[in-house]
């Protein structure tokens, strides 16, 4: 009864990682940290990095909220680990860009690998903000804010 | 004064299919299914009485109000202060003790802020708040009824304390004498929660403000469109009101003050149309409720709820109680019998002391992935923390579902939410 528009944005992998998320660590060194907070549903992370000669060599959060926040940030944390911080500056703002699309613009599978099961999100304007939560922390790791 | 509402004659389903003729929006397709509006704590629907109401005004009597000598001008004054009579007398008070506001959110600053100007006033020393005075909140309140009083203390010195709620919500009315003390100067809460659909003990927390002297006021938005209201039996200074919650349109709502009070009260917005006299040196001002009325004024939107308040007083405030009871009892009835929801405020079930709406936690399933997944089925509902962080927290929650229904709402709008709870279940594999 549920249309394939819903199906689409609960897929298999994103119920998946929402249940058993990935990342869900306390790092012992970070090198920067960020808490973001959405005031509308109270959905919150704390995710912190751990920077290694321009990689990243480990990712932890906590948090809790909705299945595409908890479902985004594990797959994220999955995606980063071990990336060059500059390709991960590239990498979010290709995630940005598709989020944003409304649709129109679907991850690439190369560089998104499972992530690409947030692709459903970009319909649902009210849930971007959701799926961002956790990019939107990485970003500001990364920036050092 | 509320009335019981399951001693009332309520609306019958052909009543209901009736009401739903006037309200087009109800027709609407929501993803394929036809559109069950379970929001109406956040705004209610209009019917075309309403929108009728303002759109003939700027059809035929569009002009400005208290100002200006010609026909139109006077037609406008005549229906804008008719508009005033009208909407005091659905909630039990006369024409000079209604201020309009743009709602409830702005009637309480209003009030707030005119208090801390009587700081500043040497005439309005018996209002004044100092270090050492009281304000006092409760924990259920609506992040309106309680930042504005967050703030005055910040601005006089005054303190702030709250009547707690018990794990379910409830307020813990038996720690008021405790609370409310010979400091307290203000007391204000609630008449109806708008996340447990409760309706408070009015009367004993009034009779315990009194007693201390303390100024009462009752934010009635989720109960003058549930319920019948009458203000000056209740027996408060102040009550705030939004219009669009009670089927008018928005931008306008409602400040009661009882006549002496509202008279004592300095003002807060200045400006044209609130003034006697001017000079370059001062001003003085009108009598209430003009005082507070300052600039042009939101005359359509004004009309347009006395069209509201007709409209509600044709049907009868009564028959809507027991409908508003009806779809309460079919809510929690069809709640329990679901695995893993927590209705929130549901101790001993008390059918006849809430209005028509229930708050839940479903154990697995954030309150957003809930409203979608009810919302991919045309069924609209409100998610997350309904503007009250402090009680959510206090519930160990940061957000709930709410579905709340008004007159229009059928038994098949609330069976489709409570099937839609219970299939979402499945779906997010969280069934036992």
């Amino acid at each position: 009864m549920s249309s394939d528009e819903l199906n689409g944005l609960y897929q298999q992998l994103i119920l998946d990682h929402s249940k058993s998320p990935h990342g869900q660590v306390t790092l012992d060194n970070p090198t920067a940290s960020s808490h973001q907070l959405n005031p509308t549903c109270g959905d919150e992370i704390t995710l912190s990095i751990e920077v290694d000669s321009g990689t990243i060599a480990h990712v932890g959060w906590k948090g809790h909220g909705c299945t595409i926040s908890q479902s985004s940030a594990s797959l994220l944390s999955t995606l980063v680990e071990g990336r060059e911080v500059d390709d991960t500056k590239l990498l979010l703002e290709e995630f940005r860009e598709a989020m944003r699309s409304r649709g129109t613009i679907e991850l690439d599978e190369e560089r998104f690998e499972d992530a690409i099961a947030l692709n459903g999100v970009s319909r649902y304007v009210a849930r971007v903000k959701c799926a961002m939560l956790a990019w939107v922390a990485l970003e500001h790791t990364l920036e050092g804010r | 004064m509320t009335t019981t509402p399951s001693t009332q004659a309520m609306l019958s389903p052909a009543d209901v299919e009736r009401i739903r003729g006037d309200f087009p929006i109800l027709q609407t397709e929501v993803n394929g299914h036809p559109l069950a509006y379970l929001d109406s704590g956040a705004t209610s629907q209009k019917p075309l009485a309403v929108l009728d109401a303002e759109r003939d005004f700027y059809l035929r009597r569009n002009s400005a109000v208290h100002r200006g000598a010609h026909m139109l001008a006077a037609e406008a004054t005549e229906e804008f202060e008719n508009a005033r009579a009208t909407v005091a007398g659905f909630v039990g008070v006369t024409a000079d003790e209604i201020v309009w506001t743009s709602g409830a959110t702005e009637g309480l600053n209003l009030l707030a802020y005119a208090l801390s100007n009587a700081t500043f006033s040497p005439e309005h020393a018996a209002l004044r708040l100092s270090p050492g005075d009281e304000i006092v909140v409760t924990e259920q309140e609506h992040h309106a009824n309680l930042i504005p009083w967050q703030q005055l203390a910040l601005r006089t010195g005054a303190t702030l304390r709250f009547i707690p709620v018990d794990d379910d919500g409830v307020l813990r009315v038996d720690l008021i004498d405790e609370i409310i003390t010979e400091r307290a100067r203000l007391v204000t809460f609630s008449h109806v929660s708008n996340v447990l659909g409760t309706i408070n003990p009015v009367s004993e927390i009034i009779a315990r403000a009194r007693q201390v002297g303390a100024i009462v006021v009752l934010d009635a938005c989720q109960s003058v469109p549930h319920l019948p209201v009458d203000l000056r039996a209740l027996d408060v200074d102040f009550a705030v009101f939004s219009g669009h919650k009670m089927l008018g349109p928005t931008g306008v709502g409602v400040l009661y003050g009882r006549g002496p009070m509202l008279d004592a009260l300095p003002p807060f917005l200045t400006g044209g149309s609130m003034i006697t006299t001017v000079t370059m040196e001062g001003a003085e001002f009108l009598p209430a409720p003009q005082r507070f009325e300052a600039g042009t004024q939101r005359v359509s939107q004004a009309i347009a709820l006395a069209a509201a308040a007709r409209y509600l007083d044709a049907i009868g405030m009564d028959r809507i109680a027991a409908h508003g009871a009806h779809v309460g009892r079919r809510l929690l009835d069809g709640l329990d019998a679901i695995d893993g929801v927590r209705v929130i405020g549901t101790a001993g079930h008390q059918y006849d002391e809430r209005v028509g709406l229930a708050s839940i936690d479903v154990a697995g399933i954030h309150a957003h992935d809930l409203g979608q997944f009810l919302d991919d089925r045309g069924i609209a509902v409100r998610v997350g923390h309904h503007c009250t962080q402090p009680l959510h927290r206090r519930l160990g929650l940061t957000a709930t579902t709410r579905a709340s229904g008004s007159l229009y709402t059928t038994d098949d709008d609330i069976d489709r939410f409570l099937q839609g709870v219970s299939d979402a279940r499945t779906y997010f594999g969280v069934t036992s």
